[in-house]
Parts: structure tokens; C-alpha cells; sequence
């Protein structure tokens, strides 16, 4: 007999997406994605690869570049009982949908008194980092996660982005899957580690309101998203020859918010470090340290700290877009004010 | 309308050789500090990269009706139209290479050029330029001037709620106003027949009440003498149209394009069509021009893209904390 750990294989983020996607469309025919460029090129980045030849044009079907159809279209096609998956390609391109999205797709569960259901799942890339300027750098992820009626998912490692994906097919509530561009694993952008990760072979699934603890310690808790967590793990690794001892938190999940790991975590560690990708102001770390604030104020040691894309739009040259986007060293700086005096 | 001046054709020979010359040299600038891995964000030009190689007809031979007050709107893929527009080539050379001394001081990249000196706009957003461009003519029209405003689009944009909104209110408040739809056959990946329901946007006029005009097969006199009329048109107050040109993208949609999904036949053939050359053939054969004369022009044009280029290499980059600058006034 196979053990369980025979059948682990260390997949990209891209791989771990598209065998997700085949494993419950073969299990449901109720499924189908559409989306731009979605069929035989196999979406942009690489989130439907080989999906178009064994499924054909019918269940995977390349849409105009309609938007606004598209997506509502899925309204419709959902409350029929369909299960539609939808990839529009960078979020930033959701500023011609968002009324689909925030009047319709987030409300129409809850105005009709839960007696429609919308089981949609929006796919969308997110992420900078490689001079693709203002209007495809963004992850806007505190944009969606300010509407209720939505969930938010932005999972990091592949073994989430497959067990968190199926789980959003399987959920009956509208959710939009966020996928953050360098953790795909494409052979085309920045090659980094953490864009490759063992991942199981079987049908799984894992929670759409849970944080996960990625590295323990006791000093310091830095809560980061994709990127941000990546870039955490390896500021708490440099802080280790420092001597301080940093928590991880990988936030996953940003609607619903699992305070229960961020509060406990801060519990022990008494300082608080939110990292974001996103803008600054209104976003996720305005929202954690609001959180720690109000129910974990008697916990803190020392103010918390958040850093984040600074409120400007993300600029094209490399220097700037560095200097905007939170990297190792702002994490690392951070800590060490806090805790070296 | 279908009287051809010679020094226009010449205008056009220029602008369309310019821009083929600017976009060699980006595709080869491009690629250093991209091999022999190529990745995206490396190298002298991040980013992604929509060259219009192929295209050039749809750009100069409705901007050589133009004048400086005349508004445009362009897309992702903006440098043929940029170009026979008149936006500073230095500066839109160290634009692309992301320097101080570019358009927008490094801020905004190749898929967002502004150039309010000749009034000239792109963004990346497909279809969202044409309402731009509506509201320049909306303001022309307020201001009782006879300039006009042309949005440039590619046939994928044609499906985007922005362009039938668009054609609407230009329609009913009778702008003056030209869309131009260039049909490059391919929405990324998406052949045209697979994204529109009938085959060509010049159609789509009737339901706007508007004209309609086709240009077949990447035509630049076509496309010269068809735009005049629509100027014209636009100009005296009779109302917007739709110019759809049948044209060709020889390169993929971004550099670094696998392109899996087109013929390897395609581009030798439509290159084969190379509308530069036969732009040049009929000056030649027309006798509207000499060899000599093109090779003057040429060797200008060399000239002055290869300094825009220097321009642009030689010059310094921002500094980091400049990014917080410019978010208000
Ligand atoms: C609103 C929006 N949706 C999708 C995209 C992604 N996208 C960029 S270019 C493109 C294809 C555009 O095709 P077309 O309008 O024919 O222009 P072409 O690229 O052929 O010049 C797509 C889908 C985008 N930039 N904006």
C-alpha cells in the first residue's frame, strides 16, 4: 500500500491551482470557468494550463473582453444552480465590474434573505514587484474585503492555494480567490522558494477563516499576506541572528478574519508587526491593529507597528516601486526599534 | 475627398518608419538583462511590453489630419500613435527606461504616456480610453472650436461596456468624435471570430446612428483617405465615426508571448504585407518620391530615435522618495 507520503509532489502555486481546479470539476460537472484567455492559452498566469484540452470549450470557455457580462453573467448562471469559477486576470481590472461584484454578487444572498444562493468563485491575480505599473501592481485586497457579503482569500503556499481553492468551489457563499502573481511558480516572473511546496495528491480542503502560524516564537508577531509573509519568514530568520525570536502568522483569509490566531499570538508575544502589500490607509493593518486594540490593548508592550504601500499609486521605475513596496530590511528595521533600544 | 497630397504620404512614410525604428530598438533594449532566462521585471525595461509593429497604418494615417489641438486616446499598446502624434520621443524614451527625465518622471511606464503638449493620453484599462476622448470632444464642442477627439482601441476593447456607452453619448450629443477600431485579429489569445459577434465594428455604427467606415487589409492610403473624410466630418459638426481597419500584429501581444495559440504561418505572411514597404513601393512607383528621398528621411529618422535613445540611457533615475511626490498638488 502507498503511504500518504508517497503521494505528496512539490508543485508551484500554479500547478497546486489547476490540479484543484481539475480535481473538482471532474467530481462536479456543475462547474465551468470562464475568463479571459482562460482556454488554450491557459490563463495568463498559468491558473488553467491543460485544463481547455480535457474539458474543451465548453466548460472552459474564453470570454470578449465584456466584464461586466461576464461576471454577472455568473449571477445568473449560479442562481440556476450552476457553480461558475470566473478568472478576470489582475484585480486591478475589477474597477469596470465592481458593480456586479459589490451590489450584486455580495448582496444578493443576504437581500433575498438567504434564499439565493451564489456559489461564485472570482479568480484574480494580484501583486507587484516587476514594473508593471499603477493599473496591474495592485492586490487591493482591504477593497474586498471592506464589502460584506464577500469572502477574501489570498493564500500564500501551494498546499493552501489547492486546499483553500477547493474549499471556495465547495462553499456556497460568493468568494473571491486571490492568487498572487510571483507565488505561481511561472518560469517568466521572479523564481523565488516559497512558490513551490509539497503539496498531496488527494482531495482536500482547508478552511476559508483560518490564519496559520508559520514560524512560532515568543518576542515579536508579524502578520503578513502572500508576499508579505514570505518576506516576514525571512526577516524573523535574519531577526534569529539577532537573538530575537519572531511569530509568523500567515494571514490566508481576510474576510473572515481569524482574530483567535492573531490575538493569542500577541498574547504571548506582546508587540504586533502587520505587513501589507496593500495601501496603507483603510487597509489590513489599520484593520489587525484595530483588533489588537480593542481586545488585545492589555497584551501590548509596545505600540504596534504597520507597514504597508504608502498612499500613492504604484510607480513604473524599479527604484520607486522599490522603495514603495515593503521588503525584508523595512521588516527587519522595524523589529529590531522594538525590541533594541 | 480621395485627393492625395503627396507631402501627407511623406508625413506618413515618416511617422510609420519612426515608429517601426522606436520599437526595434525597444524590442532589442527589452530583452538585455532578460537572457538567457527571460523574466519579466529584469533588465533596462521592466514590465510588460505591447509593441505595434504591423499596426502603424491605423496611427498615421488618421493623425496626418491632425493638428497639435486635436485631442487623442490610445491603449495598452500606444507607441505607433504617440509617435505620429508628436509626443516628446526623448521623453517618451526615458519614459519606457523609467528616468526622471521622461514624461512622467518614471511614473508611469510604457502603457501610460501623457503628453498634454500635444494632447496625447494612453492607460492601460482596455476601453477606457474612449470616454476620454468623448470628453475632449464634449469640451471641444462647448469651447465652439473645430477640433476633434479620436480614441484608438484594439477590436477586444469593441466588447467593453466603455465603447457602446461611449459611442452613445458622442452619438447623441452629435461630438466630434472618431473611434478607431484596430482589428488585429487577436484580443491576447482570443481570435477576433471568437470575441465578436459580427465581423467588423463599422457595423456597429448603424446602431449608433453614426458612419461607419472599413479599411481592409492594414491599408495605409485607404486608411489616409477614409480618415479624411471622417476629420472632415467630425470638424464641420456632422458627427462621430467609426473607422475599423483590418491591420496586423507581428509580434506577440506582449514580448515574451509564447503565442501557442496562433499559426506559425500567420506573421510570415502578413509580414510579407509589410504595409512600410508597400507604403514606400507606391510613393516609388507613383513617382511621388525617389529612393534618394526616402533613404534622407530614413537616415533622419535614425538619427532621431537613436538620440532619443541616448537621451533616455544617459539619463539619471528618480530617486526612491520621489515616489511619494505628485499623488495631489
Ligand atoms: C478591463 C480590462 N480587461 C482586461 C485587460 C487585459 N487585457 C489587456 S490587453 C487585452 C487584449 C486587448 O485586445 P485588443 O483590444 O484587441 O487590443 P490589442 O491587444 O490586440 O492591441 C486584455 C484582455 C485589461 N487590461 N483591462
Amino acid at each position: 500500500m502507498e503511504t500518504t507520503k508517497d503521494k505528496i509532489k512539490k508543485l508551484t502555486g500554479s500547478k497546486a491551482m489547476i490540479q484543484a481546479l481539475d480535481q473538482e470539476m471532474d467530481r462536479d460537472d456543475s462547474i465551468f470557468v470562464m475568463g479571459e484567455d482562460v482556454g488554450k492559452y491557459g490563463g495568463i498566469f498559468g491558473s488553467t494550463t491543460g485544463l481547455f484540452d480535457k474539458y474543451g470549450g465548453e466548460r472552459i470557455m474564453d470570454t470578449p473582453i465584456s466584464e461586466t457580462g461576464f461576471i454577472g453573467a455568473a449571477v445568473g448562471a449560479a442562481a440556476e444552480g450552476l457553480r461558475p469559477i470566473v478568472e478576470l486576470m489582475f484585480v486591478d481590472f475589477h474597477g469596470v465590474v465592481m458593480d456586479q461584484i459589490y451590489n450584486h454578487i455580495a448582496k444578493i444572498p443576504y437581500m433575498s434573505g438567504g434564499n439565493v444562493k451564489l456559489p461564485i468563485v472570482l479568480l484574480t491575480a494580484v501583486g507587484g514587484g516587476y514594473s508593471d505599473a499603477a493599473q496591474h501592481s495592485q492586490t487591493l485586497y482591504a477593497s474586498f474585503g471592506h464589502l460584506p457579503g464577500l469572502k477574501v482569500v489570498a493564500p500564500t503556499f501551494p498546499n493552501d492555494i489547492k486546499g483553500m481553492l477547493i474549499a471556495a468551489i465547495r462553499d456556497d457563499n460568493p468568494v473571491i480567490f486571490m492568487f498572487h502573481k510571483t507565488l505561481q511558480g511561472l518560469g517568466w516572473m521572479d523564481q523565488i522558494d516559497a512558490s513551490l511546496g509539497p503539496v498531496p495528491e488527494e482531495t482536500y480542503t482547508i478552511p476559508l477563516n483560518k490564519a496559520n502560524v508559520v514560524k512560532t516564537g515568543k518576542d515579536v508577531t508579524i502578520v503578513g499576506v502572500q508576499m508579505m509573509t514570505v518576506k516576514a519568514l525571512e526577516a524573523a530568520k535574519e531577526l534569529t541572528d539577532l537573538g530575537i525570536d519572531a511569530e509568523v502568522i500567515d494571514l490566508r483569509s481576510i474576510k473572515p478574519i481569524d482574530k483567535e490566531t492573531i490575538l493569542k499570538s500577541v498574547e504571548k508575544t506582546g508587540r504586533l508587526v502587520v505587513v501589507d502589500e496593500d495601501y496603507y490607509s483603510y487597509g489590513i493593518t489599520a484593520e489587525i491593529s484595530a483588533i489588537v486594540a480593542s481586545e488585545g490593548f492589555h497584551h501590548l508592550k509596545a505600540p504596534v507597528v504597520r507597514i504597508a504601500t504608502p498612499d500613492v499609486p504604484i510607480p513604473y521605475s524599479r527604484v520607486m516601486e522599490k522603495f514603495v513596496i515593503p521588503d525584508v530590511k523595512d521588516i527587519v528595521d522595524t523589529v529590531k526599534n522594538m525590541l533594541i533600544v | 475627398m480621395d485627393h492625395i497630397d503627396i507631402k501627407d504620404l511623406l508625413w506618413m512614410y515618416r511617422a510609420m518608419k519612426k515608429s517601426r525604428y522606436f520599437e526595434e530598438r525597444i524590442e532589442k533594449a527589452y530583452l538585455e538583462g532578460k537572457q538567457p532566462i527571460f523574466n519579466i521585471g529584469a533588465g533596462a525595461i521592466p514590465g510588460e511590453m505591447h509593441l505595434s509593429n504591423g499596426q502603424e497604418p491605423s496611427a498615421a494615417g488618421i493623425i496626418v489630419h491632425l493638428t497639435n489641438n486635436d485631442t487623442v486616446t490610445a491603449t495598452h499598446r500606444p507607441h505607433h500613435e504617440a509617435i505620429a502624434k508628436g509626443v516628446d520621443l526623448k521623453k517618451m524614451a526615458a519614459e519606457i527606461y523609467g528616468k526622471k527625465t521622461g514624461l512622467s518622471k518614471g511614473k508611469g511606464g510604457h502603457m501610460h504616456l501623457f503628453d498634454p503638449n500635444v494632447k496625447f493620453s494612453c492607460g492601460g484599462i482596455v476601453g477606457a480610453g474612449i470616454p476620454h476622448a468623448v470628453g475632449a470632444a464634449l469640451a471641444n464642442k462647448k469651447k465652439e472650436t473645430t477640433d476633434i477627439a479620436v480614441a484608438f482601441i484594439g477590436e477586444g476593447a469593441a466588447n467593453s461596456g466603455a465603447f457602446h456607452e461611449s459611442l452613445n453619448l458622442a452619438a447623441l450629443w452629435n461630438l466630434p468624435f472618431i473611434l478607431v477600431v484596430e482589428d488585429n485579429s487577436w484580443g491576447i489569445s482570443v481570435a477576433q471570430k471568437a470575441s465578436t459577434s459580427i465581423p467588423s465594428n463599422d457595423l456597429r455604427a448603424s446602431s449608433y446612428g453614426i458612419k461607419g467606415y472599413l479599411v481592409n487589409d492594414n491599408d495605409p492610403i485607404e486608411m489616409y483617405k477614409v480618415s479624411k473624410e471622417a476629420v472632415a466630418r467630425a470638424r464641420k459638426g456632422k458627427g462621430p465615426s467609426i473607422i475599423e481597419i483590418k491591420t496586423y500584429r507581428f509580434l506577440g501581444h506582449f514580448q515574451g508571448d509564447p503565442e501557442l495559440y496562433r499559426n506559425k504561418e500567420e506573421v510570415p505572411s502578413l509580414r510579407a504585407k509589410d504595409p512600410i514597404n508597400r507604403l514606400k513601393e507606391y510613393l516609388l512607383k507613383e513617382d511621388l518620391s525617389t529612393t534618394e528621398e526616402i533613404k534622407t528621411l530614413e537616415n533622419e529618422i535614425y538619427t532621431e530615435v537613436d538620440s532619443a535613445f541616448e537621451f533616455a540611457i544617459q539619463s539619471e533615475y528618480p530617486k526612491p522618495e520621489e515616489a511619494l511626490e505628485d499623488v495631489f498638488y
